[in-house]
């Protein structure tokens, strides 16, 4: 568990795929499973991988994450870029010779028109991530390959924000017709071509011949099927489908590789995901610290990482940023934190003494879990006994999605503990840190807590382009939120994806919403 | 030929001399197994404190997915848990869900019933219309319905809105049936002559009506305590009945279990098992109990 | 006849309108709607405004007998409203997906009828015989055996045995009978065995009832050879109860593939149906509700005439 990360997966992702070792061949049609299907066709309004898998390829966005050299950032239709010294200007080159699918150009002026949708929607489009944008104060177009973003102030995860697989490049003059029309069509730069949707069961993408990166794509096409669950494992070890791109549980991969045998490629990674136990702080007792610490302390995250690697898709132990993420807290200094102890009989101890401080000592309350088996289930269940272990009875209530969420509403919410969760594209603590902030300004804090010293830190250290001093304001900010214990993160998520062999060059990254342009992926057949 | 000479109808007509449990027991093989696995399985569902080998919700990490052996008869889940021990502790679920959803439908099914063939007229036309919404709708969309609308209520260990979820698609049904039946006892001359001497309502129906109609309901409330422990399973298999870590058989198989069938195939093989040979059992009964009572209902 | 056709169809309204209503009234009384599992369901800061201006959009902030009204306007124009997760009509989302379910109806109900008609005679001709015995237990048998269960163990069988697996996508059985075939049979013989044991009991029952009717013994009597006694009178006076549970399972079926259809991960109204309950597309679940409980009314109605065109008496009750 000492070990780190990041490089482990390295490791073993080289061991399963000598990267770019090989030529790549031309030709195949790659059939990979989607467990879940989008409800519209545009980037801007939606939030699902389910969108990204079947979506994403037929798309360019301005930069992208270089998935092997994560988390390099780099070029997509900008062929370079630079940023002014006080981080208030940034300045794109775009490639020349762009086109869109229906033989139109690309120039600096799609970029305007898609960010200025993003940024702020009219006429009935819908843009889910416009607060990441709110920094921006104008865009200039002063040639057809030039772009430049001017900001309000400096904001640490800007650049990031424009590697965004959300970011699909429209074309303007298709906007400026019909600002909702890539609700329901696709019309974009990517490697692929839109061919077929047929709702319910797949989507087809033929490649575009016309692409801007010479020779890319490898595949002749691409087949999305929509299938989850069990079906979907069966499908992945029969061979029907060569992958699935969001994450197997450990048992999914032993079925898998069992049925395929060596035709099977296996490739891990911690994932930008994790599960957290947020308190309902606007109902008693969690008003009282005492007893969500308490809660907190109860919970033997060590010996649960350990046991429920095994069972579900969770590994890793870490606090609020991803463990094994440059910014994120060292094993060593976590282990000083409350509930992060490895001597969990001083930590119950500590938690019992303080449920009978606060007169708490038979509490009985009600855990409130999402209806999905992975990796909610399990790590439920681990919670629900962890806590019986102080001599708690707590009931778990696992809800369908819709109920479970609303059970969580900002301005009503009914729980009194819930198993919540948190999923960013990338590491950047101004992602993953929004739900640690007073409900007033985050959008998914469901505790109901107000605590201005959390916003006054976030703000600090949005602001702070200088790395160490941004490290030590997170390091405040990750002690206040578990001394406090509103929201209280359990275990991180683990991400592993089972290939056949024949897919070659596609690199995992921590995020599964990440690296799916399909542009350099290849059949070895 | 003897399927003519064993005229059903001869049940009625010869008076009986042994208990009519053990005539059941020996003109009924099949029904009488039923009876013996049912009696089991309420041995177990109450006994299970003692019958079980460990407690069912007990998590060991060290232990998971054991094969069956001297330990764990049936192996172990993926929480270590005891699978043995949790089918027997699922039989309480089964069983109680079962049981009184079957009741309550059936019950309110035959009050119906036999309400609106005794009154007739206005209230029986509106009834029936009620009914025929109700039984237009497919039952496990009206479970699902029930079920997410009124979410958990757990009473000593029971979840009544689950019982209701289930119990509530029965009543049509069986109003139609009970329906029927009282509408033959509605023309015969002695209730005529209970209504011209002044009986009340009440008393013509619980002392005239209802004795009549108890075969069909009884065949229809055994009939129904298997369909109603299917539609649990059903209903837990999808994620709206029991959840975890409540032992109950359909959940057992619902969501990853499936995941573990090549490490663990008892995890999904016996939990399967328990429902069939649950829900076999009523039926085996329940269809006897028909065969025996009234051969000509059909349900 | 007819006046008896028309009384009937006049009683069908109220029926459509009851369940219309009742299953508007009960998809609005579940907490939580569809802006939560397209805004919220996935994580992410999402704006406030942008779900209050989705609910505006969908209609969902109207009083909620305003939105059965324009939802009730449209469905007597014959227009069954806009799906809310996809924006796409109602009547096309299952338009797409009713063929692949009626098809696994089918041919469960053929597997049925196969099974049913010469197992039930068989049973009700040998009764308390052994192979009475054993044709009871087969069929009794298929009504305990959870289907989805049966499903799994189908599909686990297929892969562990052939390291096969019925294709993932639905062809038309005009355009290729075989993948059609290899990928519906599995699911039709998990739901079929359910079905034809509901038949096969009833076909038993039937029989042995119609065995004791006097125009049997009469013919019995007369020496005619037995076996055609059965065929000629028994079955095909026995039919008509049979056809009746076949047609009405057979709007249970559509229900029915609620279940199944998950398990064998099939694109058709059952998982549609599935799928709008958890995703809260109130339209969706509303339009399909309908068409399930028209089907069902339809069938039901067909019946009744049967029975009315074959006795008079039934007419004039």
């Amino acid at each position: 568990m000492k070990a780190t990360y990041l490089l482990a997966a390295a490791a073993f992702a080289l061991a399963a795929y000598p990267a770019h070792a090989q030529t790549p061949k031309r030709g195949g049609e790659l059939k990979f499973a989607v467990s879940a299907e989008p409800p519209n066709y545009d980037c801007h309004a939606n939030t699902s991988f389910a969108f990204v898998h079947p979506v994403r390829p037929h798309y360019n966005t301005l930069l992208k994450f270089d998935a092997p050299n994560y988390p390099k950032i780099v070029g997509d239709l900008a062929a370079s870029w630079s940023v002014s010294s006080d981080g208030l200007s940034y300045t794109f080159k775009l490639h020349d010779g762009v086109k869109f699918h229906d033989g139109s150009s690309f120039s600096s002026a799609d970029v305007k028109a898609t960010y200025d949708r993003i940024r702020d929607p009219q006429g009935g489009a819908r843009s889910v991530r416009k607060a990441a944008y709110a920094d921006i104060a104008s865009i200039e177009t002063p040639d057809r390959l030039t772009v430049v973003v001017k900001l309000k102030k400096a904001n640490a995860s800007m650049l990031a924000n424009f590697a965004s697989p959300w970011d699909c490049i429209y074309s303007a003059a298709k906007l400026k017709d019909d600002p909702k029309f890539p609700e329901r069509n696709i019309l974009g730069t990517g490697p692929f071509t839109f061919v077929q949707h047929a709702a319910g069961s797949h989507w087809i993408g033929k490649r575009y011949d016309g692409y801007f990166v010479k020779g890319q794509p490898y595949l002749d096409g691409y087949r999305a099927i929509f299938i989850r669950g069990a079906p979907m494992v069966n499908a992945l070890s029969a061979g029907e489908v060569m992958v699935e791109f969001r994450g197997q549980s450990p048992a999914d991969r032993d079925r898998i590789v069992g049925t395929l045998k060596d035709q099977a490629a296996v490739m891990e990674s911690p994932w930008q995901c994790s599960l957290v136990v947020s308190f309902n702080t606007k109902k008693k007792p969690f008003d009282d610290q005492r007893i969500r610490k308490a809660l907190s302390l109860a919970i033997d995250r060590w010996a649960g990482a350990e046991a429920l690697q095994k069972i579900a898709l969770v590994r890793h132990v870490g606090g609020v940023l991803r463990p094994g993420d440059a910014l994120a807290i060292s094993p060593q200094e976590l282990e000083k934190l409350p509930g992060f102890s490895r001597n969990i009989n001083a930590s119950r101890a500590e938690a019992r003494k303080l449920l009978k401080e606060a007169g708490a000592e038979n509490l009985a309350f009600k855990l409130t879990n999402r209806n999905v088996a992975m990796p909610y289930t399990p790590v439920g269940v681990f919670l629900v006994d962890q806590w019986r272990q102080i001599g708690l009875n707590v009931q778990h209530e696992q809800l369908d999605t819709k109920l479970y969420l609303a059970a969580q509403q900002r301005d009503n919410p009914t729980y009194d503990a819930a198993l919540d969760f948190n999923c960013d594209f990338m590491d950047e603590p101004n992602l993953q840190l929004i739900k640690y902030i007073s409900a007033d300004r985050s959008p998914i804090n469901y505790a109901g807590y107000t605590d201005r010293k959390l916003d006054e830190l976030y703000d600090r250290q949005s602001g702070e382009l200088d790395r160490g001093k941004r490290i030590a304001v997170l390091r405040e900010f990750e002690r206040h939120v578990l001394e406090q214990a509103y929201i209280i993160p359990t275990i991180w998520w683990h991400r592993i994806i089972v290939a056949n062999k024949k897919l070659r060059d596609w690199e995992i990254t921590p995020s599964h919403y990440l690296n799916q342009d399909l542009a350099d992926v290849w059949l070895d057949q | 030929m003897s399927a003519v000479s064993a005229a059903p109808d001869i049940v009625y007509a010869a008076p009986r001399q042994r208990h009519p449990v053990i005539a059941f027991l020996r003109h009924q093989p099949l029904g009488a197994a039923g009876l013996v696995v049912i009696v089991l399985m309420i041995l177990a569902a109450v006994l299970a404190k003692w019958v079980a080998p460990y407690d069912p919700l007990t998590v060991d990490y060290g232990g998971i997915l054991a094969r069956p052996s001297w330990q764990h008869w049936l192996g172990t889940d993926n929480f270590g848990r005891d699978v043995l021990s949790r089918i027997i502790y699922g039989a309480q679920t089964a069983l109680s869900v079962g049981f009184l959803a079957s009741i309550l439908g059936s019950t309110l099914g035959a009050l119906i019933g036999v309400a609106s063939a005794y009154f007739g007229g206005r209230i029986d036309m509106l009834v029936q219309r009620l009914m025929d919404v109700l039984l237009s709708f497919p039952i496990i969309v009206l479970a699902l319905a029930v079920a997410a609308i009124l979410g958990k209520n757990v009473v000593l260990g029971v979840d009544v809105n689950l019982v209701l979820a289930i119990g509530l698609p029965m009543v049509p049904k069986v109003a139609r049936v009970v329906r029927a039946s009282a509408l033959a006892v509605r023309e015969m001359p002695y209730i005529d002559a209970a209504r011209t001497a002044g009986f009340s309502h009440a008393r013509i129906i619980f002392r005239h009506i209802v004795p009549n109609v108890t075969a069909p309901y009884l065949i229809m409330l055994t009939a129904f305590v298997g369909q109603a422990i299917l539609l649990e399973a059903s209903l837990s298999f999808l994620g709206l009945g029991a959840t975890e870590p409540t032992p109950a058989w359909g959940l057992m198989l619902s969501g990853s279990a499936i995941d573990f069938y090549q490490q663990a195939p008892w995890m999904i093989v016996f939990p399967g098992l328990a429902i069939s040979l649950a829900v076999f059992a009523f039926n085996l009964f329940g269809d006897s109990l028909r065969d025996w009572l009234d051969p000509k209902l059909k349900i | 006849m007819l006046r008896y056709i028309l009384q009937r169809v006049a009683l069908m309204i109220p029926t459509l309108i009851g369940v219309a209503l009742l299953v508007f009234l009960m998809l609005r009384a579940m907490p939580g709607d569809i802006t939560d599992v397209m805004f919220r369901g996935e994580g992410g800061g999402v704006p406030e405004e942008l779900i209050v201006a989705e609910r505006q959009r969908l209609g969902l902030d109207q009083p909620i007998w305003v939105q059965f009204g324009k939802w009730f306007w449209g469905l007597l124009q014959g227009n069954l409203g806009v799906s809310m997760w996809t924006g796409q009509p109602v009547a096309y989302e299952i338009a797409i997906r009713l063929e692949l379910s009626l098809q696994v109806a089918v041919m469960a109900t053929l597997l049925a009828v196969l099974l049913a008609i010469p197992l039930g005679t068989l049973s009700a001709l040998y009764k308390d015989r052994w192979i009475d015995q054993a044709i009871r237990v087969f069929s009794i048998a298929g009504l305990a055996v959870p289907s989805f269960w049966l499903g799994m163990i189908i599909i686990l069988l297929l892969l562990t045995l052939f390291a096969w697996h019925p294709p993932l996508t639905f062809t038309r059985f005009t355009t290729d009978p075989v993948a059609n075939l290899s990928q519906l049979v599995w699911p039709a013989l998990a739901v079929g065995y359910r079905y034809s044991a509901v038949a096969t009991r009833m076909m038993r029952s039937t029989i042995l009832e119609v065995l004791q009717e006097d125009y049997i013994r009469t013919a019995r009597a007369k020496g005619v050879f037995e076996r055609l006694v059965i065929v000629r009178h028994a079955l095909r006076n026995a039919l008509l109860p049979v056809v009746t549970v076949i047609g009405l399972e057979f709007a249970f079926v559509i229900g029915g593939l609620v279940v199944t259809e998950q398990v064998f991960n099939l694109n058709g109204i059952g998982k549609l149906f599935v799928e709008a309950v958890t995703r809260g597309d109130n339209t969706l679940v509303q339009g399909l509700v309908l068409l399930v409980a028209t089907t069902f009314i339809l069938i039901n109605f067909a019946i009744d005439l049967m029975y009315a065109w074959l006795d008079p008496r039934i007419r004039y009750r």
